[in-house]
């Protein structure tokens, strides 16, 4: 079995077989994780660029232990500010990078579209670690993984994104990876927050937060950038946490199970009050773990191809 | 010189004619149209035009020349160069210059590098100095200067004060302010807002941007009883706004361009900055609207907005890039491609909105086919097929998204200033 494809630039028109080989692969490399050496020689002799144009710890964090995992040799390259404002063109950078003969490159950057366009200027395997507001495939990969362990199954589920969608790269991956397992796909949070036309992608929107509890198995509840208030689409936190928050009264009032996701890093006391970020119905942690899983998955399927 | 343009089609939309005939021009004048004989044979050269038709030379009001500032993106020269070889005779450049186009001597500097060409250069001078918004430029004196309109395109002028300021000083002299529409409150993003957008995770502007200043401008034009020209119109709204300003007898007119009335935000789906520009392509519905206002006359003018940009600014991660395509050298084939063969607008319409409508609003000129007249004339072939190769451009920028389009319909040859430029050749 084999990809699809030699690159991973999002989930939008992925094969629902290539995201279960994915899922499956997973599972033998989370069981790798619980080993007393968790190391396995399957990427011993290729090179993997993580490029880092954006501030990224944990999913930097991630891919490097998943590359490590897999014995790849590896060469990180962070930079906050991007190189066209100091004068290298970022094709420049590449063509550098790639005279160093490198076999794959992860990036993350903070303009939509920049995997693609690695794709055009580069013959390594381009995995996108989360581009503009576009797509972090590997976040919704890590949690339909977690879901599927936790409830067995995606088909036919409801699930909803909750938060601010518009400025989320989250937000489109696990809506086309989802959709194409198989699950019904919705999104909730103040109008301001939500994308114009979201429904065209075959989304249900819902503004009322306890409505969507109600009608749903899964809730993904997604960061709110606190500096930036949401790029202005908020008043304050405070209401925020008080129409939209998940908060055990909430739940309990409900009285539903619940799964529920978060990728992190969470603001205790706006999206989800301390006591939900703690409490029985989440998988915060299990997500970290499988985040590694994942990656590994992804690595290898793209790294053996050739 | 002498020529004979042996029995081409004539169009002119201004006399009523549309007839195949032969026309001589002697020293850039018509001598005659009609039969050619013995005595107008001698010591005149002779072009077979059988197929070809004759126009008032095209004319792009809307194109960014980069000079002063910018001469390693386009030149006066090379973007007079680039309009000659894509067949028009005359262009109005915007003032977005460094510096701005907002004092008789950047005027003067750019009326002089214009000068002796088949192509005429017209300015147009910035509407508030260096387009800031804060103040007016010394209109008066840009206007004795030679500036043909006001603009201060790239923005929107900034205040609804300012843009009656500028229309109130402007109106007396008849010349038009050109208004480059968009709200920069709402215009933050790298293309249009909408499904394509979300599902590209691109920063979005909303059409309502441009709405809200065609609007405002609408208003104020109609307050002040001033001249206003809506730049590169590229939605349902704004076109359905100018629409219903005219039928109140507002004095506006509007222009679209080549890529807003050829190709949809559906193309940004590759990423490819060369799809990047303001206002950005918008969705199926605005450019159904857009050819609906070409066809019913809402839409006077077709222009370019040509804006060279190097490669190296423009081959770079999207959200970075700047905006902005060249036009001038496909214009001519997407207007015959998309709009004639596509049976948008017949030919009398097109000459109207390539040659005469632009003359009109910036108060120039019309070249005419009666004897006497000066020969300021576009020759070009509605039917021949051809592959756009930008590397065979004049423009010094090639940032074109129809580098290796087919398109039918191809300028052939420019005559103004008495001077001949044909099939790729400066014949004199």
């Amino acid at each position: 079995m084999a990809l699809s494809s030699k690159h991973l630039l999002g989930l939008y028109s992925v094969p629902k077989e290539d995201i279960q080989l994915i899922l499956d692969t997973a599972v033998t490399f989370r069981e790798v994780l619980e080993r007393p050496i968790k190391r396995v020689p399957t990427l011993q002799g290729k090179t993997i660029v993580n490029l880092f144009y954006e501030n990224s710890t944990r999913t930097r964090v991630s891919f490097e232990l998943a590359e490590k995992r897999l014995s790849a040799d590896i060469v990180n390259f962070s930079t906050s500010t991007s190189s066209t404002k100091k004068g290298e063109t970022f094709k420049d950078t590449i063509k550098n990078i790639e005279a160093m003969k490198v076999d794959m490159i992860v990036v993350r950057h903070e303009s939509a579209g920049v995997p693609q366009f690695l794709t055009r200027i580069s013959n390594s395997n381009i995995i996108n670690a989360g581009d503009g507001l576009h797509e972090h495939p590997t976040q919704a990969l890590l949690d339909m993984y977690s879901i599927r362990e936790k409830l067995g199954k995606i088909e036919g589920l409801n699930v909803c994104i909750v938060g601010d969608i518009a400025h989320s790269r989250v937000a489109l991956s696990n809506i086309y990876g989802l959709q194409t397992m198989g699950a019904n796909v919705s999104v909730c949070g103040p109008a301001t927050l939500i994308p114009r036309n979201i429904e065209e992608l075959g989304v249900k929107v819902y503004t009322n937060i306890d409505n969507a509890i109600k009608e749903n198995d899964v809730l993904n509840v997604l960061r709110i950038q606190l500096e930036r208030k949401a790029g202005g689409g908020l008043p304050t936190l405070r209401e925020y946490h008080k129409y939209f928050g998940i908060t055990k009264e909430r739940l309990e009032k409900l009285n539903k199970d619940v799964l529920l996701l978060h990728p992190g890093p969470i603001n205790r006391g706006v999206e989800l009050s301390s006591e939900v970020a703690d409490g029985p119905y989440q998988v915060i942690l299990q997500q970290v773990t499988n985040g590694v899983a994942i990656r590994m998955a992804v690595l290898y399927l793209l790294g053996t191809m050739n | 010189m002498k020529i004979i343009f042996k029995n081409i089609r004539i169009i002119d939309p201004e006399l009523n004619l549309d007839e195949i005939n032969s026309i001589v021009i002697n020293n850039g004048i018509i001598e005659k149209i009609g039969e050619i004989n013995q005595e107008d044979v001698t010591e005149a050269q002779l072009f077979e035009m059988d197929g070809k038709t004759i126009s008032a030379g095209f004319f792009d009001m809307h194109v960014h020349l980069r000079e002063p500032g910018r001469e390693d993106e386009e030149t006066v020269k090379t973007g007079s160069l680039a309009a000659m070889d894509g067949g028009f005779t005359g262009i109005a450049c915007m003032p977005n210059t460094d510096p701005a186009i907002d004092s008789a001597e950047v005027v003067e500097f750019i009326l002089n590098k214009g000068k002796g060409q088949v192509v005429d250069v017209y300015p147009i001078g910035a509407v508030t100095k260096e387009r800031k918004g804060e103040s007016l430029s010394p209109i008066l004196e840009l206007i004795e200067a030679g500036v043909v309109a006001l603009s201060d395109d790239g923005v929107a002028v900034k205040t609804s004060k300012m843009m009656r300021n500028a229309l109130e000083y402007s109106k007396e002299y008849n010349i038009p302010i050109i208004e480059h529409c968009e709200d920069s409150s709402l215009s933050e993003g790298a293309m249009n807002e909408g499904a394509t957008s979300t599902m590209l995770g691109l920063p979005a502007l909303p059409s309502v941007s441009e709405d809200i200043i065609v609007n405002r401008d609408l208003l104020l034009a109609e307050y002040t009883k001033s001249k206003l020209h809506i730049a590169h119109i590229s939605t349902k709204n704004a076109v359905e706004l100018v629409r219903n300003a005219k039928k109140r007898g507002v004095n506006v007119t509007s222009e679209v361009t080549p890529h807003h009335f050829s190709l949809t935000e559906d193309s940004l789906k590759t990423y490819d900055t060369n799809y990047k520009m303001s206002p950005p392509l918008r969705s199926k519905e605005d450019l159904e609207a857009i050819l609906e206002g070409l066809k019913d006359g809402t839409i006077d003018c077709i222009a370019t907005d040509h804006a060279p940009h190097s490669i190296e600014e423009k081959e770079v991660e999207f959200i970075y890039a700047p905006n902005g395509i060249i036009g001038l050298e496909t214009s001519v084939g997407l207007v015959f491609s998309e709009l004639l063969h596509k049976k948008v607008l017949d030919l009398n319409q097109i000459v109207n909105k390539m040659a005469i409508n632009p003359r009109k609003v910036l108060n120039l000129p019309i070249p005419k086919f009666k004897v006497g007249e000066k020969a300021n004339f576009t020759i070009f072939d509605t039917e021949m097929i051809w592959t756009v190769e930008v590397s065979k451009f004049k423009s010094k920028s090639k940032n074109s998204p129809f580098n290796k389009k087919l398109l039918t319909g191809k300028a052939i040859g420019v005559i103004n200033n008495n001077k001949f430029y044909y099939n790729g050749k400066t014949i004199f």
